[in-house]
Order: C-alpha cells, then sequence, then structure tokens
C-alpha cells in the first residue's frame, strides 16, 4: 500500500487546490461543538477534534432533503405528475472523517444499495463523495469500536486514512479514488514504507490501548428473537427515557427517514426527512392502532433492531461502530453498552413442563 | 438508475361508491403511459403506493386480478389525510401509483389444493383479486375446492355486492356470505360472526387446503381457535398484516417485525411464521 507523507505546514495547501475539484466537508467549531460543514475557500479541517457531535451521514443523506417536484396548476400540461429532482451531485471529499464514521456508511449502504431496490438520491451521493479519513489518537472514553467492528485506526469506509505523527501527516492511500485526489491536492512526496508503516503500526497499538470499554457481541447470534423481545429487562431501561430522539439523530448508523409532501401556492414538492423509532407517530396506523404504543416498545425497536434484527438479516455483525455519541448525548444516561451486554448475556427463564 | 420513489401517472377512470356509509369507494385507475402497464406485473396479494401530489401517498392493496387488463382497481377507506382527498377526487383526475410491492399469497403451493378464503369487513379487497384470479377459465382447473367466508357489519356494508351475487350462482366456488345482523326480511345467506360461520361450513383442514383470511383484528383473534378445532397446520393458515408504511421497499424502516419488513418481507406470512416473530403488529 502505498504512503505519503504530508508536511503540516503544506497541508493547507493541498486543501486550496482540492476546492476547485472537489466540494470540501471538514470539521469545523461551531460554539462548543465540531460538527461537519462546507469548507470555505481558506478553511482547513480543525485538528483539535476529538470527534464532531453530529456523525457526518447528513453530507451523504441530509435530514431533510428534497425527491420529487410537480405542480398543482391545472392549466399546466404536466399538472400533478411528479419529476425527479437530481441533487448537486458533483465530487465532495470529506477530510478528517473519524474512522467509526467512514465504516458506519458501509453498514448503511446494506440498506439503501440492494440488489433488489437501489435508492437513487443516497447511491449517487455516497458515491460522488470521497472519504479521507483520521485517525484517532485520542480516543474518547465512551469509544467502544474496537469491539463494534471497527477501530481507531480502521481503514474501511475511508479511502485514504490520515494518521496524525506530529509534523506530520502520513497518509495510507487505500482506494483509486483517495489516489485521484492525493493527486489533485498535490501531496505526493512517498513515505519511506518500512519507516511509515512501523510508525503507524506504534500509534494505532497506543490509540487501541487507550480504549478500555467494549461490548461483547459473540452470542447475539444465536439468540431467539422472540426470547429477546419478550425480556423483563426492556422496562428497567426504558425507565427514565423521555423519547426525545437525541440518539437516533446523532447516531450515524440510523437510517429511518419520513416522505412528506410540501405545497406552497400550486408549486409542491416531495421531500424525505430524518425520522425516528422513539417517536410514537413513526408507526402509527390510519386506524388508531399502534404497534408500538409506549416508550418501552419505542426503546426496545431501537436496540433490537441495531443488536439483533440487523445481525440476522446481513449476518455482517451489529448496527453499531462504537461511536459512543448516543451515551454522550443521552440526557438521561442510556448506555447502548449496558443493553448489548444485557442483550448478549440473556438467558430465558426456563419453562416448566 | 431507476427511481423506485417515482410514482407512474394514472387517471381515475371510475369511482364506485361500495358501502351504504360511502366510506369506502373504488377506484379504477388507468395508466397515462401504456409502458407502465406492463412495468407493473403483480400477483394476487400484493400492494401499492397511491400518490396524490400535494397531499402524499397510502399503501392499499391491489382490489383487481393480474387477470384484469387495461386498469388497476383499489377500494379505498377514508381514514385520513390523503384517502379523505382521494374520496373527493372526480373519474378524469390525474395521480400516481408505485409498485407492485411485497409479496403476494403463495400460488405455486396452493396449486391443486382447496383454497379457503376467510374475509371480513373491508379487509376483502386483495381477496377479491384472488377470487377472480382463481376463477379466471386459465386458472379455475389449477384449484380444487374453493370457499369463500365472507362477512360484514350489514348487507350495505359488504364489498363488491354483484360480483358476489354472481359468484353465489356459480357451482364453482362455494360462498358463505354473512352479516352480524340484519332486519333485511329479503336477505337470504347467513346470520353470525365470521368465526361462528367458518365453524359451520369451512372444510376441516388437512394437507391438501390452505386458508387465507384477512380481516379486522377482533375477526382474526376468534377465528384461529376455530382454524385449530378444524385442525389447520399454521403453515396453511396464510395471513396478509397491515402497518403503517412510508417507502414500501423495505427501506425507510418503520415497518418492521422483527427482521422482517412487512412492506417487503410480507405483507403475506404464514401463521406457522408469524409465531415465531414479535408480537408487535
Amino acid at each position: 500500500m502505498k504512503c505519503v507523507k504530508i508536511d503540516k505546514k503544506l497541508f493547507a495547501g493541498g486543501i486550496e487546490r482540492l476546492q476547485t475539484s472537489y466540494r470540501l466537508f471538514g470539521p469545523v467549531k461551531d460554539n462548543n461543538f465540531h460538527d461537519f460543514q462546507a469548507l470555505h475557500v481558506g478553511e482547513t479541517p480543525d485538528p483539535t477534534m476529538l470527534n464532531t457531535r453530529l456523525s457526518p451521514k447528513s453530507i451523504v443523506y441530509p435530514q431533510s432533503e428534497l425527491m420529487f417536484e410537480y405542480s398543482l396548476d391545472d392549466s399546466k400540461k404536466d399538472s400533478h405528475i411528479l419529476k425527479e429532482i437530481v441533487a448537486d451531485n458533483s465530487p465532495r471529499v470529506v477530510i478528517g472523517i473519524r474512522p467509526c464514521d467512514a465504516k458506519a456508511f458501509l453498514l448503511v449502504q446494506h440498506n439503501f444499495d440492494t440488489l433488489e431496490y437501489k435508492d437513487p438520491y443516497w447511491v449517487r451521493a455516497y458515491e460522488a463523495t470521497t472519504f479521507v479519513g483520521l485517525a484517532c489518537n485520542t480516543p474518547c472514553s465512551t469509544c467502544f469500536c474496537t469491539t463494534a467492528g471497527s477501530g481507531p485506526f480502521h481503514e474501511a469506509g475511508s479511502d485514504v486514512l490520515l494518521v496524525d505523527t506530529g509534523d506530520y501527516y502520513v497518509a495510507k492511500i487505500i482506494t483509486p479514488k483517495g489516489e485521484n485526489l492525493f493527486k489533485l491536492a498535490g501531496w505526493e512526496e512517498e513515505a519511506g514504507s518500512d519507516n511509515a508503516a512501523g510508525e503507524i503500526e506504534n500509534l494505532k497499538q497506543a490509540a487501541e490501548a487507550r480504549i478500555t470499554t467494549r461490548v461483547n457481541t459473540d452470542k447475539l447470534r444465536e439468540k431467539r428473537t422472540t426470547d429477546l423481545f419478550d425480556a423483563s429487562f426492556w422496562e428497567e431501561f426504558a425507565f427514565s427515557c423521555i423519547n426525545c430522539g437525541t440518539c437516533t439523530y446523532v447516531c450515524p448508523t440510523c437510517w429511518c427517514f419520513d416522505i412528506q409532501d410540501e405545497v406552497s401556492k400550486t408549486a409542491g414538492v416531495r421531500m424525505r426527512n430524518w425520522d425516528s423509532c422513539m417517536y410514537p407517530l413513526f408507526t402509527y396506523h390510519g386506524s388508531g392502532h399502534n404497534p408500538r404504543d409506549n416508550k418501552t416498545k419505542r426503546l426496545r425497536q431501537r436496540f433490537m433492531h441495531k443488536l439483533k434484527y440487523y445481525v440476522d438479516k446481513y449476518e455482517k455483525g451489529i448496527q453499531c461502530v462504537g461511536c459512543g455519541r448516543c451515551i454522550r448525548f443521552c440526557p438521561v444516561n442510556i448506555d447502548i453498552r449496558k443493553l448489548c451486554e444485557a442483550m448478549n448475556n440473556f438467558e430465558p427463564a426456563q419453562k416448566s413442563i | 438508475m431507476q427511481n423506485p420513489y417515482l410514482p407512474y401517472p394514472v387517471r381515475i377512470d371510475d369511482i364506485i361508491t361500495e358501502t351504504e356509509d360511502k366510506n369506502l369507494k373504488t377506484f379504477k385507475l388507468v395508466f397515462l403511459n401504456p409502458a407502465d402497464e406492463e412495468n407493473f406485473s403483480f400477483q394476487a396479494g400484493q400492494f401499492a403506493e397511491l400518490s396524490i401530489a400535494g397531499k402524499g401517498e397510502i399503501p392499499i392493496g391491489i382490489a383487481s386480478s393480474p387477470t384484469e387488463k387495461g386498469f388497476l382497481a383499489f377500494t379505498v377507506n377514508k381514514v385520513g389525510l390523503v384517502t379523505t382527498h382521494l374520496h373527493n377526487m372526480k373519474v378524469g383526475d390525474i395521480m400516481g401509483v408505485r409498485g407492485p410491492f411485497g409479496n403476494w399469497y403463495p400460488w405455486d403451493l396452493m396449486e391443486n389444493k382447496n383454497v379457503v378464503i376467510i374475509g371480513g369487513g373491508f379487509a376483502f379487497t386483495t381477496l377479491r383479486s384472488s377470487i377472480v384470479y382463481m376463477l379466471d377459465p386459465a386458472n379455475r382447473s389449477k384449484f380444487k375446492d374453493i370457499h369463500v367466508i365472507y362477512g360484514a357489519r350489514t348487507p350495505g356494508m359488504l364489498l363488491y355486492g354483484d360480483e358476489l351475487s354472481a359468484w353465489e350462482k356459480r357451482d364453482d366456488i362455494n360462498m358463505h356470505i354473512t352479516v352480524d345482523a340484519t332486519d333485511d326480511p329479503d336477505w337470504k345467506y347467513n346470520i353470525g360472526f365470521v368465526p361462528t360461520i367458518t365453524d359451520q361450513k369451512a372444510p376441516a383442514g388437512d394437507e391438501n387446503t390452505y386458508a387465507i383470511v384477512c380481516g379486522p383484528p377482533i375477526m382474526i383473534k376468534f377465528t384461529q381457535p376455530v382454524l385449530d378445532k378444524l385442525q389447520y397446520d399454521h403453515d396453511h393458515i396464510i395471513m396478509s398484516l397491515e402497518m403503517r408504511m412510508k417507502c414500501g421497499i423495505g427501506i425507510c424502516g418503520r415497518c418492521n417485525i422483527g427482521k422482517e419488513y412487512v412492506c417487503k418481507d410480507g405483507p403475506v406470512f404464514t401463521l406457522g411464521q408469524l409465531n415465531n416473530m414479535p408480537k408487535e403488529y
């Protein structure tokens, strides 16, 4: 694998050159938090960031996205007929995405990009995006990526992985997309590969050693869905939940959406908006019946989806990359690691014969 | 890339008020582009998303049969924003259809078998599609005895009245129409709830008999013990579920029961399958 060395003094210049070929997104500090935003000319990703408050999923999958437009003016020939709105799918690059968030796109891809149906909005945006990962030298206390199918130096989902070695970034070029981007940036000084590989390996081991919390997921697959579903612990975990939905909005792997029409005079659009299984309307039937009519059922759905249904459906592990955002931002301290532990260790009471 | 969210444009060709409370209307829809009709190839038991620009979409079972060409029919109960708007639309108005979506009744498994259709209320739509499909001259010989147990609250709440009368007259289908109650002296069919009539009229279950059950939850709840008494295998009891849906293609995430999406992996499940799924519907 090719490794490139970037003197940090030359980093901003390369970013500047990329502005002509890509739309750039990177972590920027906004009040007290970092979030991914479009980088304007002269701006560079903030190197002090640990991770952003919201995941970068909105760069591929906006919180609100127009799908179709139409006219309700009956004097027009095509009134009431929907026409597709194709968004700006020009090449874009996400610089400084953490390995967990880059991996998350691969988990979500199993939902949006299938053999049967392709979600054209998600697929086009994803294909237009190049991901420049930034390895984590300083993981947070809530990170558990190493046991959630990812890791601070994980490469899956990134086109390039940057490693901060002090005065330099060492970049591992992973895909042709990444190689092309580096050419356009003018970052082409090859790092002596043995040296670079050793340096990266040392940093990686140090970072992994800092991640001390873990989840055990080895027994989730073998549990019976109905046993877990009927487990007695849901009530206790849901007791403090206020169904605010924060966990689903900050999560890089939550993908559920709603579709709504909006009309102004005779011009209308159909759009989709992020939705959340935490909300009662999510499953509310026209008849008034609601299969998830209380918060315990809604909380159960979220964790069963991530830690059981997804595991069984795709056989690609859990629908979680261990970024820890839901733990950090939950107002009532619900911790997915504890839920996972309870599910992985669950044994149904012996049925009396 | 094909956009699975884009509806085919259709024109409302006919509107039939089905029930005495006027809350159920059948809409016959004709594709504006003939090529779209060919792409919309479906089987009895599937559903579609009806799209109304400015209002939204609703998932509705297809009431016409694949053997009926040139149109699609949907019988719609007036419930919310989209259905209320649809009930006020007129012949000639333009709307949209997406689909067909979901799985269908297992027609291949039911070949050379007896088929017992048990329906209640306005859940009879895909059952109508199924009956018309099975009675088609090209298909009737593929099935053995056909029984239909169909009930509504009153005679005026039965869907497809003319067709029910026509089927009553045939000797290749056993009709058992019933109403919960009526004071109509001319009512010549059954009186009683669907589970009771099922108990009296349905053939006993065996390996050559399948039951398709569609109706309100209360009917399903009381029909199941009757079918157990008649010794129907749970893999031979076929049900169609409803759920709040948006995308119709298993992507938007709201209609799951366990790992199955009702819109894509359903809406048709056997009772045997449902027994192993969470009770969350």
